[in-house]
């Protein structure tokens, strides 16, 4: 069963990984950003967990650390499922909050870190494009964000060259 | 360049009327005959050496940029392709999406959690009661109240799911057919869907914004002759697919965009997160619905059909197939459905009938209450998902306590689907791209959110 794997995860990684816990029955890692690339490495290889089923942010408001992407996955072989989140803290009026890039494990995650960066302001480094995905480039900050408030308006600007 | 002449031809050929002078020489007819071909003379227009000569006349085939869609009749909602075509073939492809955002998880951060389900209705637009469905059930789930669910309910929920699937399976094939010029097949796998949102909106009250479930049960319940009507509708929707297929498999015109167009390794497929009929097209079997029951589907005997190449024509045979399954579905649910209530008898969840509300001081209190602070789910996270049209539709939902989320976020199929797009397209012809969109089956609204 999934808790089976949860275990020998933090077997192998002890010191990488933060909190566990299985709330109606959703097992979850809580796992340091540093170790991040390393962990879903080994989870993609030795514990087969080849689908990367979501990939999403949450923004804690007022915790230290502010933010958390989070990583569900599956293996296709055993129906398994686990979730990864990271947690990341942001540095007032300094560069975004940065964690690593899952794209050259599961290329399924190109989109969704895009989304991330989209809508949370959060930077994947190694990602190959990060590009915005849902909003235009010239948006000015990240919506999803709970200190973007939800009726601000903004002009929709066009680029001088439409073409890439 | 001029041809050389063929061999004995007269040194002139007079046109016109004889002169009396040619008249009286007895030259005028041998002067206006044609001269006649030697054997072995052909004429300079059907010589080799033409061909020869057209075969160096080259194309420049510079490398060109054509902007497919934002607004193209073929595009299913709003999407932007950029193509780079060398000739007729795409050498690279820039998908982009986002031309429907409309804040989803935004809005619903603000709303309360029953006030969510008309926003799920319009993620996928065209099977709106399975997003109502896998919403549902997330909240139920992080409620803790999935098992006391009464079973009419979970019924009623498979069989307006499987409604919503044939709907929605229906739409993209008459769509893509269409797409490729078989107007008649759009018509009538239109009309099927229409007989089926007939039913579907003698029911919920709307033929696409049903908002028909609840938190902990649906709305209302059956009508009295809803079964009836259901049965006689499956025998329509057999008959309309049978018809149909008896004019596309054997279409030449159909085939030749289908057959083996945007073939997709199961390896790719897993790797770049496909789910749903696409990723059964490849060859791997995974269902939802097979292999982590939710709802009754337990209680079902049905199949769940793949293909073996992963091209067009898979992703269209297994959205064929599933229809008829998902009817199977259908015929053992309506006959197994027991009779019973359709809401969780708990007063912090459901509604109490109008009766009590208009009639009990703790009825109308009751109802202020839901209605304006809303239902009270525990803080925490879950994330549940269920055989959406397209995939694995999920919901990642985090509550805080109050009675509103903290954050609501879907998983939507086709946004994972799309980002592979251009892996499909890349290599093709212009001509391929259409159909592979359209098998791909981009559903703008669930997208983009």
């Amino acid at each position: 069963m999934a808790k089976a794997d949860l275990d020998k995860l933090v077997a192998t990684f002890p010191e990488a990984i933060v909190a566990t816990h299985s709330h109606c029955g959703d097992e979850t890692a809580v796992v340091l950003p540093s170790h991040l690339s390393e962990i879903m490495r080994w989870l993609k290889e030795s514990g087969g967990f080849d689908l990367l089923v979501d990939l999403t942010a949450v923004d804690y408001l007022g915790r230290d650390p502010r933010f958390e992407v989070v990583y569900h996955l599956r293996s296709m072989q055993t129906g398994n499922r686990l979730r990864i989140k990271v947690q990341i803290g942001e540095i007032e009026g300094g560069p975004p909050p940065e964690v690593d890039s899952v794209v050259s494990i599961w290329p399924a995650a190109n989109w969704m870190e895009r989304e991330v960066w989209d809508l949370y302001g959060i930077r994947f480094a190694g990602h190959p494009d990060l590009r915005r995905v849902l909003l235009y480039e010239e948006f000015v900050g990240h919506p999803l964000r709970k200190d973007y408030p939800k009726e601000r308006r903004q002009p929709l600007v066009r680029r001088e060259n439409l073409l890439p | 360049m001029s041809h050389p002449s063929p061999p004995h031809q007269p040194t002139q050929i007079v046109f016109g009327m004889p002169t009396p002078a040619e008249v009286v020489a007895g030259t005028a007819l041998e002067l206006r005959s044609q001269p006649v071909p030697p054997p072995g003379w052909t004429p300079p227009w059907t010589r080799e050496e033409d061909e020869e000569e057209e075969e160096e006349l080259e194309l420049p085939t510079e490398p060109m940029t054509v902007n497919m869609g934002p607004s193209h009749p073929a595009m299913h909602g709003t999407v932007r392709i950029v193509l780079t075509v060398e000739g007729e073939t795409v050498r690279a492809a820039d998908v982009q999406v986002g031309y429907l955002h409309r804040c989803f998880e935004k809005e619903a951060e603000a709303a309360t959690w029953t006030q969510i389900f008309p926003y799920t209705d319009r993620l996928n637009y065209v099977s709106p009661l399975l997003n109502n469905v896998g919403y549902a059930l997330a909240v139920e789930k992080l409620l803790g109240i999935t098992d006391r669910i009464p079973e009419r309910a979970q019924y009623i929920r498979v069989i307006v799911g499987e409604m919503s699937r044939i709907t929605d399976h229906l739409t993209c094939l008459g769509a893509s057919a269409a797409e490729v010029g078989a107007l008649t097949v759009f018509f009538w796998m239109i009309k099927a869907r229409e007989w089926l949102w007939e039913l579907i909106e003698e029911l919920t009250g709307a033929r696409l914004t049903n908002s028909y479930v609840r938190i902990g049960g649906v709305a209302a319940d059956l009508t009295p002759d809803f079964a009836p009507r259901l049965r006689d509708l499956i025998r329509r929707v057999r008959q309309t697919l049978g018809e149909v297929e008896s004019l596309l498999v054997k279409n030449r015109i159909f085939r030749d965009r289908m057959d083996g167009v945007a073939c997709f390794s199961p390896q790719e497929a897993v790797a770049w997160g496909w789910t749903g009929p696409c990723l059964r097209s490849t060859g791997v079997p995974y269902d939802v619905r097979k292999d982590h029951p939710y709802l009754v589907y337990d209680r079902f005997d049905f199949d769940v059909p793949v293909g073996s190449r992963g091209d067009n024509y898979d992703r269209f045979a297994v959205r064929m197939e599933e229809m008829r399954q998902s009817m199977r579905i259908l015929e053992q649910a309506i006959e197994q459905i027991p009779p019973g209530p359709v809401q969780i008898d708990d007063p912090r969840i459901s509604l109490p009938p109008k009766r009590e509300v208009y009639n009990t001081i703790e009825g109308m209190i009751n109802h202020f209450k839901l209605i304006v602070d809303g239902i009270k789910v525990p803080a925490g996270e879950v994330y549940s998902y269920t055989e959406g049209g397209n995939g694995e539709l999920g919901f990642y939902i985090v509550s805080d306590g109050t009675g509103r989320p903290y954050k609501c976020r879907v998983r939507p199929p086709s946004f994972i689907l799309m980002q592979s797009l251009h892996k499909l397209i890349v290599g093709g012809g212009i001509a391929d791209v259409i159909p592979t969109f359209g098998m791909i089956n981009m559903i703008g609204g669930e997208c983009d959110r």
